[in-house]
């Protein structure tokens, strides 16, 4: 549905997207991570047709970006609800949904009726007729994602839905963008919330100006440290660390009694761990497997790029 | 481009400009004041009974509506474009399937409209009461109509508001507010303000040929600034470059 390879796109003497060649297929929530600052507005820009690239290609759908004949059909199968919801604070609930809708050449009747779905949908109905300028900062956010749907578009980019939402707000929309999940949307989202896109991305790329890691929530968490396995003794002996260091662990480390040991398969590895510590006279208070969160895959991908 | 897509926009923002009471008042009061004013002094000197020695021409006065025409959509036209700077509803709105042109045709439409009808409308009101003082006064249609009035109102008024939109373009650009781009657009008027003077000291009559020479600089003005304005306003240099 989306597809880049090598997208580049310079301003001057800074590059604020390099080299990005990712995909995102039909249907998938697509989490895009990534500092302040590291070209995921600029993309969606770019995926937009807002703004032109570089170099490199990307296609939405079947049509290429960057051909000004497409980018009218491009701007037609998609919405976007940029990190400024951008409302006409003048103008109505209902108004402010029923001028897109003309934007997007719907007949009244399809207005009328995607306006009063969508107003119903988000719990903003019995306020169609209240100026948007008067709403609370979750409202507004709820009726910019209407504005983005008033077309029935196939992908939905979102750049920070979430930001600045307080939480309670922000459950809404996210409930909400799990509501298109399930609708089929193919979502494009660009976010700082690693919790939020672990809960709803079935794909996460890490951008910083290049494109660091792309996988499942999962597969990223893997692929930085896998698994850990935290052994709590009552007593750590020398003869213990030997005997750990003869199975030839990873990553042994030793903080007061507890002990911390790289594992690839936890259910093989723990056993042997056990027998060896116990064999040299040691006692177990507790074990547990512990994994990397997202959150660690994403500051290590940053820091390094930042060496 | 469709062609009523730009009415759809103008539409839009002729919702938003109507709820701006500063706005409306300003546009709708300035003629009117103006009208009013004249039509005072002209009934303060018919009661003297010295009708022609009036302290403007009243070539003079219509033109002080087509002055009115460059100064008064500049405000419209900065508000619609540099409001939604502000308000930051350009992004969505230039990701809908509009072209640029049809998006600048709808706010320029909407920017021209009022400040015209609402310049005609003052005029009007002056011919027409002007009339009624000097018919009743037994001088008969001693101003109203004339030639030079309608070539002034239905020509160089709608070209100079056209010039005030375009310059109010360009200036959107650069600034990150509504008054500077009205103070920058309002810089159009000066040229006007400059030919009301030469008229009224004599320096320039207007004459139906020097009106028709006067509009035909404005078209060559307009005609230069539409390029530029249309180049100015695309959706990279928008949101790339735009203050």
């Amino acid at each position: 549905m989306i597809e880049t390879e090598n997208l580049t796109r310079k301003f001057g003497d800074l590059t604020a997207v390099d080299n990005l060649t990712l995909r995102v297929d039909k249907g998938q929530v697509f989490g895009f991570l990534g500092p302040n600052g590291a070209g995921k507005t600029t993309t969606v820009r770019m995926l937009c047709c807002l703004i032109g690239k570089t170099s490199g290609s990307a296609k939405i759908g079947e049509y290429e970006v960057g051909n000004q004949e497409n980018a009218l059909k491009i701007r037609k199968m998609i919405g976007l609800v940029p990190d400024n919801v951008g409302l006409y604070e003048s103008l109505t609930a209902f108004e402010n949904l029923d001028y897109y809708g003309k934007l997007y050449r719907r007949t009244d009747t399809q207005r009328k009726e995607s306006n009063e779905y969508f107003l119903k949908l988000l719990g903003l109905w019995e306020k169609r007729d209240a100026l948007a300028g008067s709403f609370s900062k979750g409202m507004k956010q709820k009726l910019a994602i209407a504005r983005a749907l008033v077309h029935d578009p196939e992908i939905l980019f979102m750049d920070e839905p979430t930001a600045n939402l307080d939480p309670e707000s922000s459950k809404t929309v996210r409930e909400f963008i799990l509501e298109l999940k399930k609708q089929k949307k193919t979502i494009f989202l660009n976010t700082h919330n690693l919790d939020e896109a672990q809960r709803i991305c079935d794909k996460i790329g890490i951008l910083n100006t290049r494109l660091m890691a792309v996988g499942t929530p999962e597969e990223l968490e893997r692929s930085i440290h896998g698994r850990k396995t935290v052994i709590q003794l009552t007593q750590l002996k020398d003869s213990i660390l030997d005997s750990l260091k003869r199975l030839q662990v990873k990553n042994l480390v030793s903080e007061g009694n507890k002990l911390t040991v790289d594992v690839v398969n936890p259910e093989e590895e723990n056993p042997d761990m056990v027998n060896a510590i116990v064999a040299a006279g040691g006692r177990i208070e507790t074990i547990t497997v512990t994994s990397s969160s997202l959150e660690d895959a994403y500051l290590k991908l940053v820091k390094e790029n930042a060496q | 481009m469709t062609a009523w897509m730009p009415w759809k926009i103008a539409r839009k923002e002729l919702k938003v400009i109507g709820r701006k009471r500063s706005i409306i008042f300003y546009t709708v009061g300035l003629p009117l004041l103006v009208a009013v004013s004249f039509l005072l002094v002209l009934k303060g000197q018919l009661a003297n009974g010295i009708p022609d020695t009036i302290s403007l021409g009243a070539e003079s006065i219509i033109y002080i509506f087509v002055v009115l025409a460059t100064v008064l959509p500049s405000t419209i036209a900065a508000y619609s474009i540099v409001g939604e700077k502000v308000e930051k509803t350009l992004e969505p709105l230039l990701a809908t399937p509009t072209t640029d042109g049809e998006i600048l045709l709808g706010k320029g439409i909407a920017a021209f409209i009022p400040p015209v009808l609402s310049a005609w409308a003052g005029a009007s009101i002056f011919m027409g009461l002007a009339d009624y003082l000097l018919l009743n006064a037994g001088l008969g249609y001693y101003y109203f109509p004339n030639w030079n009035a309608g070539v002034m109102l239905l020509l160089l008024a709608p070209l100079a508001a056209i010039l005030s939109i375009e310059v109010a373009v360009i200036a959107s650009s650069r600034v990150t507010d509504v008054r500077g781009a009205n103070q920058i657009a309002g810089l159009m008027f000066i040229p006007f303000v400059v030919v009301f003077f030469a008229g009224a000291e004599g320096i320039f009559a207007f004459s139906i040929d020097n009106l028709l020479i006067f509009s035909g600089v404005v078209v060559i003005a307009d005609v230069i600034l539409f390029f530029l304005s249309k180049a100015t306003f695309n959706r990279e240099e928008i949101l790339t470059k735009w203050k």
